[in-house]
């Protein structure tokens, strides 16, 4: 890019059961919410993006038009859990191309509450159901499970290594006074916790919410006047490795953030050493360790030690998933780690508990389908 | 039967697989120019792009890449079902495909172990290919 990009407002909603508000009033709360946050008046914004969010047809438009927003630049996307941190990549792009100069970036669910889809109504359609579903494949958790699986084999990786990750994401999370999962949790709860798909327990696994979240991204320029201090984008990438995990060369062990995660601290002119804190896509334990290692904050199969002794809590060497991530603050499908992101650059937006002291420069990652796409965000509170 | 379970819909590209589980064939596309086989059906090679092509069968042996033991009842449909296992199969000849193994308990399956197909019909147009211990 030529130019120099930050996120100017960010906005959430209540996470857990939120049974008042609709998907769609749910992606307008949280949009006006990081409108106001950032001092703008809504007519100032020309792009919107959605995520796709099982929404209808043309559903960024839908949501701009439902806003009083005509875009110059407007578009859904849909990479599953990467989406918010591509989106963000995107904004970027298009205001670099001169389509537009200020992004409002959406990503809503419901799926706690109110009306739902089946999960799933036979005869199946091709892809994921022709070659998967029809074995009993449950979708991710079976992906991610075969995943660990593999990892455990190739690196010795134990059990307690997912257990002390999903104790560090309820730690945060009982900080936080917006998650959903907020009661302590032991090593003796997690290994109490059921089978799902083993070597996953039901503690291994994220919650299922409804809530949303946006923010809105602009030049460096015009972040300049705007209430909040802006958070610059000070590197970036993306790599999505395959479609399906049975794909022959896809490696299980390995995720796209082994050359997202190059790009972005390229691009930032910094190394792992040099962040703070991680906000890193947790739709399971495993995930987690798996981009500890790939992002390069240790080195690969270590990823057990690095999880031990609340290394990833706040206090430790590298705090991640502050605001509780997915797996005990709600799945908001990464949005909500953007917008964590932000929040803990800013400095005393959060729970004084949970507030990384001094956080200067934030990774958040998003990650999706299985194990099929990845994105990297390095934020900074310092102008790149 | 289970008439409550999800079944595949063989379309343009995938009848021949289907059709050839139907006759307890494992079938894999044979790309004509790099002779490259893959797996899932589509009409263009990924190594080579060429538009030509093959339907061969394979031995149907294999090793398990990975695998997940499924212990609770996710999708209602294979409730009674559980606990099965579901796996990565890397087939000899190349390409990898999602299947259960069967014929041992949950507890023999290991990474790296050999396998070999075997078709479970499940109407009278699909039989799914599975796996079992070699
Ligand atoms: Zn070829």
């Amino acid at each position: 890019m030529n130019g120099t990009y930050a996120i100017v407002g960010v906005g959430e909603t209540p996470v857990g059961k939120v049974p008042e508000w609709s998907k769609t009033g749910l992606a307008l709360l949280a949009a006006k919410r990081a409108i106001e946050d950032a001092g703008m008046n809504h007519k100032e914004i020309d792009g919107v993006l959605t995520s796709q969010m099982g929404g209808t047809f043309i559903y960024s438009l839908e949501v701009a038009t439902l806003l009083g927003i005509q875009p110059r630049y407007t578009t859904v996307m849909e990479l599953g859990g990467a989406t918010s941190v591509c989106m963000a990549q995107q904004a970027m792009a298009a205001i670099d191309a001169g389509l537009c100069e200020t992004v409002l970036c959406i990503h809503a669910q419901k799926q706690q509450t109110g009306p739902t889809r089946p999960r799933h109504t036979p005869p199946v359609d091709r892809g994921f159901d022709e070659f998967d579903r029809p074995f009993g494949h449950p979708g991710a958790i079976a992906v991610h499970a075969m995943a660990a699986q593999r990892h455990m084999y190739e690196y010795g990786t134990p059990n307690v290594a997912f257990g002390n990750i999903a104790m560090a994401m309820r730690k945060h999370a009982s900080l936080n006074a917006n998650a959903q999962r907020r009661e302590p949790m032991t090593l003796d709860d997690y290994w109490a916790s059921r089978w799902v798909v083993e070597p996953f327990r039901l503690l291994d696994c994220c919650q299922v919410s409804d809530g949303a979240g946006a923010f809105i991204v602009t030049s460096a320029d015009r972040a300049k006047d705007l209430r909040k201090a802006p958070i610059y984008i000070a590197g970036y990438g993306q790599f999505h490795p395959h479609r399906f995990i049975s794909d022959q060369h896809a490696d299980a062990t390995r995720l796209g953030a082994h050359i997202s995660g190059p790009d972005a601290f390229r691009r930032a002119g910094i190394t792992p050493k040099d962040i703070d804190v991680a906000e890193l896509y947790d739709c399971f334990t495993y995930v987690v360790l798996s981009e500890l290692e790939d992002y390069g904050f240790c080195e690969k199969g270590e990823g057990a030690e690095f999880v031990q002794d609340g290394q990833i809590e706040i206090g430790g060497r590298l705090p991640v998933n502050t605001h509780g991530g997915l797996l005990s603050q709600g799945h908001v499908e990464g949005m909500l780690h953007v917008v964590e992101g932000v929040r803990q650059l800013r400095g005393g937006e959060v729970e004084p508990k949970r507030q990384v002291p001094g956080a200067r420069r934030a990774l958040v990652s998003g990650h999706g389908g299985q194990m099929s796409t990845h994105g990297t965000l390095i934020l900074s509170r310092d102008e790149p | 039967m289970n008439t409550k379970r999800p079944l595949p819909r063989p379309d343009e590209d995938s009848e021949v697989f289907w059709e050839g589980c139907r006759a307890e064939e494992l079938r894999m596309q044979e790309c004509s120019e790099c002779h490259t086989l893959r797996f899932r059906p589509r009409p263009v090679c990924p190594e080579c792009l060429s538009d030509q092509f093959k339907w061969t069968p394979v031995s149907g042996k294999g090793r398990v890449y990975t695998f997940g033991v499924v212990r609770s009842g996710v999708l209602p449909s294979f409730r009674e079902e559980v606990p099965y296992v579901l796996a990565l199969i890397d087939l000899e000849e190349g390409p990898r495909m999602t299947s259960r193994i069967v014929g041992c308990e949950p507890e023999a399956v290991e990474i790296g172990m050999s396998v070999r197909v075997l078709f479970e019909a499940l109407d009278d147009t699909i039989s799914l290919p599975y796996f079992c211990p070699q």
